[in-house]
């Protein structure tokens, strides 16, 4: 269980991250999202008092980070797969960090091994390359076998092979009953591995709920209808509150709130011929950088696009 | 404990301060046993004589204290090392106190080893390791080097960046606490109280040719005694370590 209560940082005029409040639920992948600079890294180095608060507070198990006694039993992290000595082997690099908890050697190679990296321990980890990296990074923050576990963008320039590896990883690791905190800027990477969703922009946040209702309400769902009728059936789908506007270019209808079938039999009901009638899914992307875009402003409303003029009702 | 056993895995898991350790026994007794080698002629190598290079030694292992600390920030690992014991103070002393016990022992064995290297050579002159001032000459660099470590640690916190500090650790005592002597008027009086002037004062104080030794250093001569003096250079060590410790602990990782 991670806690944050009102966490602000700033850095000089910047504010990194703003009066955010959310918790990560134990025994499920929860994804951390925004997009760049949104103040994910910062608040992950708050939650492992790296970096300090300005105001606020966030608990891990209750407890501040400090008061934790050996806290990679508690909560493993990958920040940086890059904080490694060079010249230090990985086992070297295990090695130390296992007997700062009081971890049994035995442990050390426990990991190496769940990470597949058995073969190469004993070689310098500077001469890793960024998926073997990322791999000694997992290690580590597997170490003390904790509840917990936090990765920050362990994705980030891995190859496909890499990515499906990590991924299956972390949902291993939530299967067993584990909580994963995971941050991405990427929608459509959280939408393969995280079952609940803590949005934020600008330091503050956007949302919390389940990845399902979040792509539910990030992504709009539209009917696309061509009609030589448009204002007959603007008219009639209006009478059946739907929400119509139209797209400026082509002068075609985009209906909200409705299905395909119901947009046909009204117009199939007012004798209204059509051209075309189609489903239209904003991608995850473009919703989420809509979403994350001006995280204030839209922060309640729905989804304005930029191109369509409403049409009312 | 634990804290001390990782430090000391993290130490000597990389090569570097092998090399230092090895570099700064090599340079001292390698001056030491040259300059002997040259002066047996004139009979006139002393005990004092026999620690002249110290420096040399002293100098390494202040870089080999600085590299220990600015390498963890350089690579990250601090963060790590953070993170796996958030006891900041602790951590820090642990580290201190390892690179200072190691740098003090080191420096202890290039003492002897120097001075044994000069009886060696210098058969002309009649050496030998008797009294309190001779004594405190050659096992007081254990402590000198030893309290030099803790401030270059001190340094390598408080500046976090390798090239930086390193400078600040060398030019310090070779430079400035000499330079500070040309200021007309006080800068004799302050070069007395410069931290490694007063190391020096321990180590060579109170000895028949500690005059010409101070000579060799551009040294004034100093109002204090030789255990003051050593009094001194601790509290500004310790006391730099304890600015440094706060420091890191205020501040993000
Ligand atoms: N040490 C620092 N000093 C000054 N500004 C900082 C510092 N760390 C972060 N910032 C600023 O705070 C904001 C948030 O940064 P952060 O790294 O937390 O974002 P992020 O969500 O992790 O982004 P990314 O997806 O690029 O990793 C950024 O605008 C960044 O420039
Ligand atoms: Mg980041």
């Amino acid at each position: 269980m991670i806690e944050a209560r009102g966490l602000t940082r700033r850095y000089g005029n910047k504010v990194a991250v703003d009066d955010l409040s959310f918790s990560v639920r134990p025994g499920r992948v929860t994804g951390f999202l925004g997009p760049n600079g949104a103040g994910k890294s910062t608040t992950m180095r708050m939650i492992l008092g790296l970096d300090r608060p300005t105001s606020g507070t966030v608990r891990v198990n209750g407890q501040a980070y400090h008061e934790l006694d050996q806290p990679l039993r508690r909560i493993g992290a990958l920040l940086d797969a890059k904080w490694v000595h060079p010249n230090r082997s990985a086992r070297a690099h295990l090695r130390w960090l296992a007997r700062t908890n009081r971890l049994p050697d035995r442990r050390v190679d426990e990991v190496l091994e769940a990470v597949g990296l058995a073969a190469v321990a004993n070689r310098p980890a500077g001469g890793f390359s960024l998926g073997m990296s990322q791999r000694l990074g997992i290690a580590t923050a597997l170490l003390g076998d904790p509840e917990i576990l936090m990765f920050d963008e362990p994705v980030n320039g891995l190859d496909p092979e890499g990515i499906r590896w990590i991924r299956g990883f972390m949902r291993d690791l939530a299967a067993q009953g584990r909580t994963v905190f995971v941050s991405s800027h990427l929608l459509s990477e959280m939408a393969q591995t995280a079952e609940d969703l803590v949005v934020i922009g600008r330091g503050k946040l956007i949302s919390q709920c389940t990845t399902a209702e979040f792509i539910d309400n990030a992504s709009e769902s539209l009917v696309r209808v061509r009609t030589p009728q448009a204002e007959e059936l603007r008219a009639a789908l209006a009478r059946a509150d739907a929400e119509v506007r139209v797209e400026v270019e082509t002068g075609a209808l985009l209906v909200s709130g409705v299905t395909t079938q119901l947009v046909g039999e009204v117009a199939a009901a007012g004798g209204v011929v059509l051209h075309e009638l189609a489903v239209e899914r904003a991608s995850l992307e473009q919703a989420f950088m809509r979403l994350t875009d001006d995280a204030v402003e839209y922060q309640t409303t729905a989804l304005p696009a930029p191109e369509l003029v409403t049409a009312g009702r | 404990m634990t804290l001390l056993a990782v430090e000391r895995i993290k130490l000597f898991s990389t090569r570097s301060p092998w090399w230092c350790v090895v570099v700064a026994v090599g340079l001292t007794v390698g001056f030491t046993a040259l300059m002997s080698g040259f002066a047996n002629e004139q009979g006139t190598v002393t005990v004092g004589f026999t620690q002249f290079s110290y420096q040399f030694g002293l100098m390494v292992l202040m870089v080999m204290a600085v590299l220990a600390v600015t390498t963890e920030y350089r690579f990250g690992t601090i963060r790590t090392t953070f993170q796996t014991a958030p006891n900041r103070a602790a951590v820090l002393t642990a580290k201190a106190l390892l690179v200072a016990v190691l740098a003090g022992v080191v420096a202890l064995a290039a003492a002897f080893l120097s001075f044994w290297v000069s009886d060696l050579l210098a058969t002309n002159s009649d050496l030998s390791l008797s009294g309190a001032d001779a004594w405190r000459n050659v096992a007081g660099t254990g402590l000198v080097a030893f309290l030099a470590a803790v401030l270059s640690v001190a340094v390598g916190i408080l500046l976090r960046q390798s090239a930086a500090a390193v400078t600040v650790v060398l030019v310090w005592p070779l430079l400035v606490e000499g330079l500070v002597s040309l200021i007309p008027r006080i800068g004799q009086d302050i070069q007395s109280w410069m931290p490694f002037v007063a190391a020096h004062h321990f180590l060579f104080g109170g000895q028949p040719d500690s005059a010409e030794a101070a000579m060799m250093m551009g040294m004034s001569d100093v109002p204090y005694g030789p255990w003051a003096g050593i009094a001194y250079f601790g509290a500004i060590s310790v006391g730099l370590f304890v600015v440094a410790v706060i420091t890191a602990s205020r501040r993000d990782a």
